[in-house]
């Protein structure tokens, strides 16, 4: 039961898609499972169920510097994106109806640029932010954008770092430049927490949504971190139990293995973050060294104030990126292309086309996202096999028309 | 054999993969994407276009136990389908789009991807029996269930493509197909076959074809005349509408003096004007096609066998012969090409340009090439006028 939830012998690079559970999540929840209680019921064993939620809620808010009355539970970063985005924008407007813009960046998650689309559909100005090569926000836009009118700026959302290429974004100078006319800013720090220091409190940022299984917690449960002052219209209607802006049983033993996953990914950050950007630093160099024409994307610094420690976002020229996963895939090592649709169809990244990208380097990138159970082995694995598998994909990318920029046999020499 | 397995979500493939994975290859599935917008071809589930059908044909990977994965051909399949069949039309051509798919994605595409990334065959669910002959070349044969036999749309097959191919259904019928379906506990035992055009998501060809040619050629409207007096009967508003033998929606309010249906005869693509006639009029007996694929060996001498001039079309005996290339010398797009003629020994009716012409031996298939002209050469014996 302790050993991590990864397919048998895999490689498992693809910990920014899902990370394994802590061992101690698992028990924390598993053992509130076994108890009956709705939190919301009057009598003792819903007394009990609420203490825990209670408890890990002061759990989650202690770890990110919130108060406890400000972490709304969800059923995850999806739900809460959306609850923020929507939420914050509805009342906002409501207010005052000259606030229709909401302003974000092109690199954002889908669940905030879908829900911005919808909300486009709705009325809203939405404007989305150019990034840099590095996918990081330039924030002069930002502060043009809000300056040719702030009064109509119901909101400003922006991702603390990215989830493909791991960029962190200047949320300080976000958060100061909005703040300076009133405005509100939420940030979905899903890839953050645990990665990199988290302060609620401390970063002045009005929402922040956070979600278990990206830190060691079960899947489906997550969390708004909200500021008592911020007005929030409800997605979901119904008992009102989560502050009366989100309805729907309180999920008591995913919230405890949330809360134990949140506690322990915090306190052990700064030692985990030196531990995996040390992996990945290695990991780079060595894929380097195999492949001498792979090229990093996002940023080249790859501090922790600058990327995220476990993200090694690579381009592979004249590889298709799902050619490479497939090979990668039959020798045990996991990894991603980067998002996928419903239907499994590789889309081009559109965080890389917003770098500037064109469609076929954005179709030619894997992500390694290493975690809590990567080890050296894991990167051993990959310097061996990823020679041979590129050399693979890159005939397969010929012989299917790929690689319009030819590759250059004296670099790859 | 490392065998990658064409899943399109339906009960065919999925069976073509058990079966594959079953004699001990090491399979994977994938599932072609062919719409870069899954809704836009095609709803309901009956094709092999839509989230659905990729659901479908993961839930099978997961029964058989293979790897599975979602291949996105979209660009090819709109390139070397989808405006191939549109331009076609535009011509006065009646494409066979199933046909150019075997030839441009699935046994092209996809099979030299696979080969580069270290497969040995592609495994699909058609219909047709491939054996080694005596010389050791692959001979293709028709399948054993006749109603369901898919040699015709994989005759523009050449033997290297054969060489890495698999159809592990040829030697079964249908009914055994889906019976062992729901034996492996497919969930895709009973799913409705798919019959129309993949990309045609309600089955109105015409509707579809006005709708993506309207801008293209407009001015492709035309008169609609007599084969005899050329007397104008009608307009058009395409004649991309119309199909030769054509005799449903013709849309003339008179009848012939005759009394008899009229039938399309030809369409002339410049002009837009169609000319329609008596059913007779369509019979021809001299074929000539180009672009031939051979499956194995190019015939050098006239070929006594039979040939199929439609899906699921009748036999008819036929003597061919390659002709060598008529504008050898010259630089236009034809010259080195060997052009086919086929005379077909009794008359036949309804060839239209641009389908293809298959042409077997017995049940094999020797090749295939693309019709461009049919006429009469013998005289009519039974005309009633």
């Amino acid at each position: 039961m302790t050993q991590p939830r990864t397919a048998p012998g895999a490689v498992y690079l693809d910990h920014a898609a899902s990370t394994p559970m802590y061992p101690e999540a698992v028990a924390a929840m598993t053992e509130q499972l076994a108890r009956p209680g709705n939190p919301s019921s009057l009598h003792a064993s819903g007394r009990a169920a609420r203490r825990v939620v209670e408890e890990s809620r002061e759990t989650i808010a202690r770890a990110i510097n919130a108060r406890p009355g400000e972490v709304v539970f969800t059923s995850g970063g999806t739900e809460a994106d959306n609850l923020a985005v929507k939420g914050i924008y509805w009342s906002r407007r409501q207010a005052d109806p000259r606030r229709t813009r909401v302003l974000s960046t092109t690199v954002e998650h889908h669940a905030v640029l879908d829900s911005l689309h919808w909300l486009e559909d709705q009325g809203a100005d939405v404007e989305l932010l150019p990034v840099n090569r590095c996918g990081r926000l330039e924030i002069e836009a930002l502060r043009e954008s809000i300056e040719r009118d702030p009064d109509s700026v119901a909101l400003v959302s922006v991702m603390w770092a990215n989830n493909e290429v791991g960029t962190v974004q200047p949320i300080a100078d976000v958060v100061e430049i909005a703040h300076a006319h009133g405005i509100p800013v939420h940030t979905d720090a899903v890839q953050a927490i645990g990665q990199v220091r988290v302060d609620f409190a401390a970063s002045g940022v009005d929402a922040l949504t956070l979600t278990a299984h990206k830190l060691g917690g079960p899947v489906g449960v997550g969390a708004l971190v909200v500021r008592r002052e911020i007005e929030l219209t409800p997605l979901l209607h119904g008992g009102g139990q989560e502050r009366d802006v989100r309805s729907g049983t309180i999920d008591a033993p995913a919230i405890r293995g949330f809360a134990v996953a949140v506690e322990l990914s915090v306190a052990r950050q700064p030692e985990h973050a030196a531990r995996v950007a040390a992996l990945r630093d290695d990991l780079l160099r060595r894929v380097s060294e195999q492949v001498p024409d792979a090229v990093l994307n996002g940023d080249e610094n790859c501090s922790l104030t600058n990327r995220l420690p476990g993200n090694a976002h690579i381009q592979f020229p004249g590889c298709e990126g799902d050619s490479l996963l497939m090979l990668l895939d039959a020798r045990g090592i996991e990894c991603s292309t980067g998002s996928a649709c419903s239907a499994g169809v590789p889309q081009p990244s559109h965080v890389l086309l917003a770098m500037g990208a064109d469609d076929v380097a954005a179709r030619s990138a894997l992500r390694f996202s290493l975690g809590h159970t990567s080890t050296q082995a894991d990167v051993d694995a990959l310097a061996e096999a990823i020679a041979p598998v590129v050399e693979r994909a890159r005939a397969a990318g010929i012989a299917s028309g790929l690689g319009t920029t030819p590759v250059s046999a004296a670099k790859a020499g | 054999m490392r065998v990658l397995a064409a899943m399109s979500g339906g009960v065919d493939s999925a069976v073509a993969a058990a079966r594959a994975a079953e004699m001990g290859h090491d399979v994977t599935g994938i599932h072609l994407a062919l719409s870069r917008n899954p809704k836009s071809y095609r709803t309901g589930a009956r094709g092999c276009c839509t989230i659905e059908d990729a659901n479908d044909a993961r839930r099978a990977a997961d029964v058989i136990g293979i790897p599975f994965y979602v291949w996105d051909m979209s660009d090819r399949f709109h390139e070397d389908v989808v405006e191939d069949f549109l331009t076609e039309y535009a011509e006065g051509r009646t494409p066979n789009p199933c046909l150019r798919c075997n030839e441009k994605i699935k046994f092209a595409a996809v099979l030299e991807r696979a080969m580069a990334l270290g497969f040995d065959a592609v495994a699909t669910g058609h219909y047709a029996q491939l054996v080694t002959g005596a010389d050791g070349l692959i001979e293709m044969h028709r399948a054993v269930d006749m109603a369901k036999d898919q040699s015709y749309v994989l005759g523009v097959l050449t033997q290297e493509q054969l060489a890495h191919s698999l159809f592990p259904l040829g030697d079964s019928r249908k009914d055994d197909v889906r019976a062992e379906a729901e034996r492996r506990g497919l969930s895709v035992a009973k799913k409705p076959d798919s019959h129309d055009i993949c990309f045609i998501s309600d089955g109105d060809t015409g509707g579809w074809l006005h709708e993506k040619l309207g801008e293209r050629v407009p001015l492709s409207s035309g008169e609609i005349r007599d084969h005899a007096t050329g007397e104008v009967l009608g307009t058009h508003e395409g004649s991309y509408r119309f199909t030769i033998g054509q005799r449903k929606g013709l849309r003339i309010g008179r009848p012939a003096p005759d009394g008899h249906p009229r039938y399309v005869l030809d369409i002339e693509p410049v002009s837009g004007t169609v000319t329609v006639g008596p059913r007779d009029e369509l019979t021809v007996d001299h074929i000539t096609a180009f672009r031939p694929r051979w499956c194995g060996t190019v015939p050098t001498e006239p070929l006594h066998g039979t040939v199929q001039l439609r899906a699921h079309g009748e036999e008819h005996r036929a003597t061919v012969t390659v002709s060598a290339p008529p504008t050898a010398g010259k630089e236009d797009s034809a010259a080195g090409e060997d052009e086919v003629v086929i005379e077909l020994h009794e008359p036949a009716q309804g060839i239209a340009p641009g389908q293809a012409a298959v042409l077997y031996d017995g049940t094999r298939v020797v090749g295939s090439a693309t019709i461009t002209r049919a006429v009469r050469r013998e005289p009519r014996m039974n005309r009633r006028r």
